[in-house]
């Protein structure tokens, strides 16, 4: 898409633009041809734009709908494949923690651009994108719940004490059996 | 996050080492380890030269070595190491190819195979009192022929078969307290006679028929005078002893059953004769020597028993006994003194004038004075007689000097270690040479493909031989200037005659050693010895320019109030920078935590009046001393009276000696152990320098326990008097070993417990917040080992997580031991198959690395064992989360991996100490072990997992980083030209 994208938009260097789209009569110097009413085609062509147009925000309305809730099945997944790693700390369990983590914050920082090809002025983005995050918080939370149930999240008093160095003596006592 | 990765890593690192051994490949063997053996200080020496074989000299120790060592460059062909408690007192060739040696007090007679040591017999001689021992083999003419030999000991003589050791005949001597001095062969009449005293006074000779021991005859005669010590036999007939004040020569006839005294005054024959005189001893005809003050006199007797000096040297003296050489004809060996040099002087035995060999022989370096010479003789070419002499040195090394040279020597004062300190090598400066560099380069990269091409099994057989050469001559380990592992250090060793050697650890060669000149006899100090070595200075800031010095302590005499002598020494240059003779006595010395501002550590020697000296002498260390004056203690440990008393500090002395560095003590606190229950045996405390990571020890679920940390603590284990014994003499029921933690500011006894039915020896090893113990119990007829492990209870509940977070905790602040923590122990017990002569514990820089205990073994090997197999905590059954932390299931014996020897095949002979020191590198450990023998290595009990392994090679890790730049660059430019393809299309 992105591709298409560029070519259609950035590709171009140069255009020459043939036709004249404005509507106001008195900067026209050719008149109108007879019979000829341009405000009725107009009308006509704003009619089926709309209906067009509504079409569309249903349908861009539809697809933010789904896109917010995409997160929810790799939620699942991600759930399952948890319950698959483990709770002991090897190269699968921390691989499957870390993209856990990953992608809810992948997609956290690009919400605006999840849905941009959404993005109308008739269509209400803003509870799918609450969707969309609440969902992702959801799989950020799964994450550092199973980064926790690791063992890798310094929640107990061990992992604040364990480097603590000894504390100093304030007296200082040496001696034996005398060298004989 | 920091403490997730870190937990992570340390989870990994504990996963990896799951199976915890030590072992090694048989490639890796002498790479970062090697042994150096030793004999001791020669006490007698036979050459063996007679068969056209290969020449060897066999000689016996006071390390109670017997060896035969190669005369040519003095190597050791075999050696026997008899235990400490078998005292050699004698050996000698037997039939030509026995050696035959007398120990323990006269009791055991052993026959050796001269060419490959092994043990022919063995005899124990029975009697029924201590005396002196005597070994006498008679020669024969006859090769072949059943020599019986003559021991006497343990007050009775005995003739032992040389062939089988059967004793042939015993003979009990009447007179009691009868002391042998000689024995006199006459072989016409096959009889011997047998000269000794009965007491001081009474001279009594036997004569005995030498086939069956029979009793012919037995004069006796007193002397009022009485005798002392040595005796020096002139004649058949004729020996000269000392009187008790040692001022008058008897020369004693015994010829045909009378015994006549006749007195010499030796100041008739020295002129400025005073004090005591010392006959040296020897066994020449018609001569003999006299140690006076002055000088040493050569007094020759006539038959008629007339003396006459034959000469006198003012310088140090010795004389080895004579060498028939042709029939009839004696020579013998004196070695004077010169400055520098030794002049070794063989004359024959009748004609003092008549020098056969006159050399003087340059020593490369100060041994000291000559303490022994044995001679030998060979025919040269143009059959006239060579001699080469085997001379003993005051620093114990052995010298073999031939035609005028020394032909080799052996450093054999390393047999006696007492004291072991490591110190730092100089700092690597710039300043390297580009041509060297880049030689090194190639050097470097031509190893490293050898290397590659070893990893790829590409090598052929001598590539993996040079590639095996290589990793042993890495020229890396044996560098004068520090690493930066820290795997170079030089070993500072004190040994028994007071001399300093310091070894490379990278290959144990000696770097430089020093025969301490305040450590040996002078005037005012008779009998001088080391005590031990410390650090004296170790600079850190001003490392580039000032060396680090260690302290040499010592005393005039063994005992308690003997002066104290003080030396300080250079480690890099091993010259002495001064010594001094204290004006007191030093029965404790004690480094203190502070340094002056030129990092010399504060010491404070305590004497014999509980007096306590202030080192170094200046202002500035009484200053720092005077701020923390307060808070020092010691306590002393008295073994005989069962009291361990605690010593705070005065302000001033009390006493004569009233100056600002001497401080007067008071005691605080005593713990007196009942005298009929209790003996103290043995009191272990924390080493110094140890340093430990962490307060917490982590238990499954996550648990934090507080380990009791506090260098103020002693180990004392006490036995019930009659257990103090050998193992075996006492019953279960009357011997009990009881142990105790005590706090050794306040005198409080943290943990006592009771071990009925056990005994001593105990050796034990105190590190961080535990003790390892190893004892004798007697109702299981085994060696158990019990772990203590005390923990801080009054910090226990430190267990909130947002008060840990904030830092609101006293975890790190300061503690007293007046506060009285409340601890708690735990404690379990194993049987171990071993008995142990010395334990102690790897250290590392950092503490963070696992432990590992080092057990020296009876047979002489060193072990490492895991600490995690002395663990209280371990149980039958571990659950699921006590085996992730590590926690092995409970066995009722220690495990014995042979792997994890240290030593793998060597052993360290008369093993007597194991001395671990930190590297840099916090994940290795260097341990230096002592005996007779000396062993070092390096151990990493927790693998190196903060370095990568020796024979990692670099060049294939930079031929694939190479490799893979190179494909990136060929993918991209391919993908870019197919990009510009698909773009035209």
């Amino acid at each position: 898409m992105d591709k298409g994208k560029a070519v259609m938009g950035s590709g171009r260097r140069w255009a020459v633009d043939f036709t004249d789209n404005s509507t106001i009569p008195s900067s026209r110097d050719i008149p109108d041809p007879p019979g000829f009413s341009r405000a009725s085609q107009d009308q006509d062509d704003s009619a089926v734009s709309k209906q067009k147009k509504d079409a569309e925000a249903n349908w861009k309305a539809q697809k933010a709908w789904e896109v917010a809730q995409a997160p929810f099945k790799n939620l699942l997944m991600m759930g399952f494949m948890m319950w698959m790693a483990g709770n002991t700390v090897h190269l699968f369990s921390i691989g499957i923690t870390f993209s856990a983590l990953w992608q809810p914050i992948g997609a956290l920082q690009g919400v605006g651009k999840v849905f941009e090809p959404y993005k109308d002025s008739k269509v209400d983005l803003l509870v799918p994108k609450l969707v969309f995050i609440a969902l992702n918080l959801g799989g950020l939370a799964l994450g550092i719940w199973k980064l926790n149930s690791l063992g890798l999240l310094p929640t107990h008093a061990s992992d604040w004490v364990s480097s603590l160095p000894p504390a100093k003596e304030v007296e200082y006592s040496v001696g034996g059996i005398p060298l004989l | 996050m920091v403490m997730a990765i870190r937990s992570l890593f340390i989870f990994v690192v504990i996963l990896s080492i799951t199976v915890p051994t030590l072992s090694l490949y048989e490639d890796q063997v002498g790479l970062m380890d090697w042994h150096q053996k030793y004999i001791g200080k020669v006490k007698h020496a036979v050459f063996q030269t007679q068969k056209t074989g290969r020449k060897r000299v066999v000689v016996s120790t006071e390390e109670n070595v017997i060896a035969s060592l190669d005369l040519r460059h003095g190597e050791i062909f075999w050696r026997h190491v008899l235990g400490p408690n078998d005292a050699i007192d004698g050996i000698a060739i037997a039939m030509t190819k026995y050696v035959i040696t007398l120990s323990s007090g006269g009791s055991i007679l052993r026959a050796w195979n001269l060419p490959d040591g092994q043990m022919v017999w063995e005899s124990f001689l029975q009697g029924t009192r201590d005396s002196n021992s005597f070994l006498f083999v008679p020669t024969s003419s006859k090769v072949d022929k059943d020599n019986t030999i003559l021991v006497f000991g343990k007050g009775s003589l005995h003739a032992v078969s040389s062939i089988h050791g059967e004793i042939v005949w015993k003979m009990d001597f009447p007179a009691e307290s009868f002391e042998v001095q000689e024995v006199i062969q006459h072989h016409d009449i096959d009889t011997i006679q047998v000269v000794g005293f009965v007491g001081s006074s009474q001279f009594d000779v036997y004569q005995i028929n030498a086939k069956n021991g029979e009793l012919l005859k037995h004069d006796s005669a007193a002397f009022e005078g009485g005798f002392s010590g040595e005796v020096s036999l002139v004649s058949s007939a004729k020996l000269v002893v000392l009187d008790a004040a040692r001022s008058t020569l008897l020369t004693i006839s015994f010829q045909n059953g009378e015994i006549s005294f006749q007195k010499t005054y030796i100041s008739d024959l020295v002129e400025d004769f005073s004090g005591m005189a010392v006959i040296l001893p020897s066994k020449l005809n018609g001569l003999f020597a006299v140690k006076t003050n002055t000088a040493s006199a050569f007094i020759s007797v006539s038959s008629e028993g007339k003396l006459e000096v034959v000469d006198k040297i003012t310088h140090a003296t010795v004389i080895s006994n004579p060498l028939p050489v042709s029939e009839g004809q004696q020579t013998f060996a004196l070695v004077q003194h010169g400055d520098n040099d030794i002049h070794l002087n063989v004359k024959q035995g009748h004609d003092w004038n008549s020098d056969l060999l006159k050399e003087k022989i340059k020593l490369d370096q100060q041994r000291g004075f000559v303490h022994k010479v044995f001679i030998n003789n060979y025919v040269r070419t143009d059959r006239s007689h060579g001699f080469r002499a085997l001379i003993v040195m005051e620093d114990h090394s052995l010298l073999l000097l031939q035609q005028g040279e020394v032909v080799w020597r052996r450093e054999d004062g390393l047999a006696s270690i007492i004291g072991v300190t490591t110190s730092e090598l100089p700092v690597e400066r710039v300043g390297v040479s580009v041509a060297k560099v880049e030689q090194n380069l190639f050097e470097w990269l031509k190893g490293h493909m050898l290397k590659v091409k070893g990893t790829l099994m590409l090598a052929s057989a001598e590539e993996v031989a040079a590639i095996q050469g290589m990793r042993l001559k890495s020229s890396e380990k044996s560098k004068m200037t520090r690493d930066h592992n820290g795997f170079r250090k030089l070993l500072i060793v004190l040994t028994k005659s007071g001399k300093l050697f310091a070894l490379h650890t990278g290959d144990g060669r000696i770097v430089w050693s020093l025969l301490l000149n305040s450590l040996r006899q002078t005037e005012t100090c008779q009998n001088p010895t080391g005590i031990n070595l410390y650090q004296w200075q170790v600079p850190h800031h001003h490392a580039m320019d000032e060396n680090p010095s260690v302290l040499v302590v010592g005393k005039c005499r063994p005992s308690s109030d003997a002066l104290g002598i003080l030396s300080f020494v250079d480690t890099y240059t091993g010259k002495e920078l001064n010594s001094f003779g204290l004006d007191h006595s030093v029965v404790q010395v004690i480094p203190l935590p502070f340094t002056d501002a030129t990092e010399q550590r504060l010491h404070l020697l305590i004497d014999a009046s509980g007096q306590a000296h202030l080192y170094p002498r200046s202002a500035e260390a009484v200053a720092v001393f005077q701020r923390e004056f307060s808070n020092i203690y010691w306590y002393s440990v008295e073994t005989n009276n069962g009291v361990i008393k605690g010593h705070g500090l005065k302000s001033n002395c009390d006493g004569e000696v009233a100056n600002n560095y001497c401080f007067g003590t008071r005691e605080i606190w005593s713990i007196v152990f009942p005298s009929e229950s209790e003996k103290i045996i043995t009191t272990v405390t924390r080493k110094s320098n140890e340093v430990v990571h962490t307060q917490a020890k982590v238990i499954a679920d996550q648990d934090v326990m507080y380990k009791y940390i506090s260098k103020n603590l002693l180990f004392v284990a006490t036995v019930s008097p009659k257990a103090s014994g050998d193992i075996g003499s006492a019953t279960p029921e009357e011997s009990q070993l009881v142990v105790y933690v005590v706090d050794t500011v306040t005198g409080r006894i943290l943990h006592r417990m009771i071990h009925h039915g056990s005994q001593g020896p105990v050796h034990a090893v105190f590190s961080e917040n535990w003790i390892v113990y190893h004892y004798f119990n007697l109702r299981a007829h085994r060696y158990e080992m019990t772990v203590i492990e005390i923990y801080d209870q009054s910090r226990a509940d430190n267990k909130d997580v947002l008060k840990l977070v904030l830092g609101k905790h006293n975890l790190t602040s300061p503690v007293s031991s007046y506060s009285r923590p409340e601890v708690t122990t735990k404690s379990q017990s194993y049987y171990f198959t071993h008995s142990v002569k010395a334990i102690t514990v790897t250290l590392t820089a950092k503490g963070i690395t696992s432990k590992h205990l080092l057990i020296g073994t009876i047979g002489d090997q060193v072990l490492a064992m895991d600490k995690r197999f002395f663990d209280p905590r371990r149980s039958v059954n571990p659950t699921q989360s006590e085996k992730e932390e590590g926690i092995l299931p409970l066995t009722d014996s220690l495990p014995i991996i042979p792997q994890s020897y240290v030593t793998h095949s060597l052993k360290v002979e008369g093993l007597r100490g194991i001395v671990t020191a930190p590297a840099k590198l916090e994940s290795a450990t260097l341990v230096f072990t002592y005996g007779v023998d000396l062993f070092f290595t390096r151990l990493a009990p927790s693998r190196t997992y903060d370095s990568l392994t020796e024979d990692f090679s670099y060049a294939l890790l930079l031929i694939t980083i190479v490799a893979l730049v190179v494909a990136i660059f060929v993918t991209w430019v391919l993908s870019e030209k197919k990009d510009l393809r698909d773009k035209w299309r």
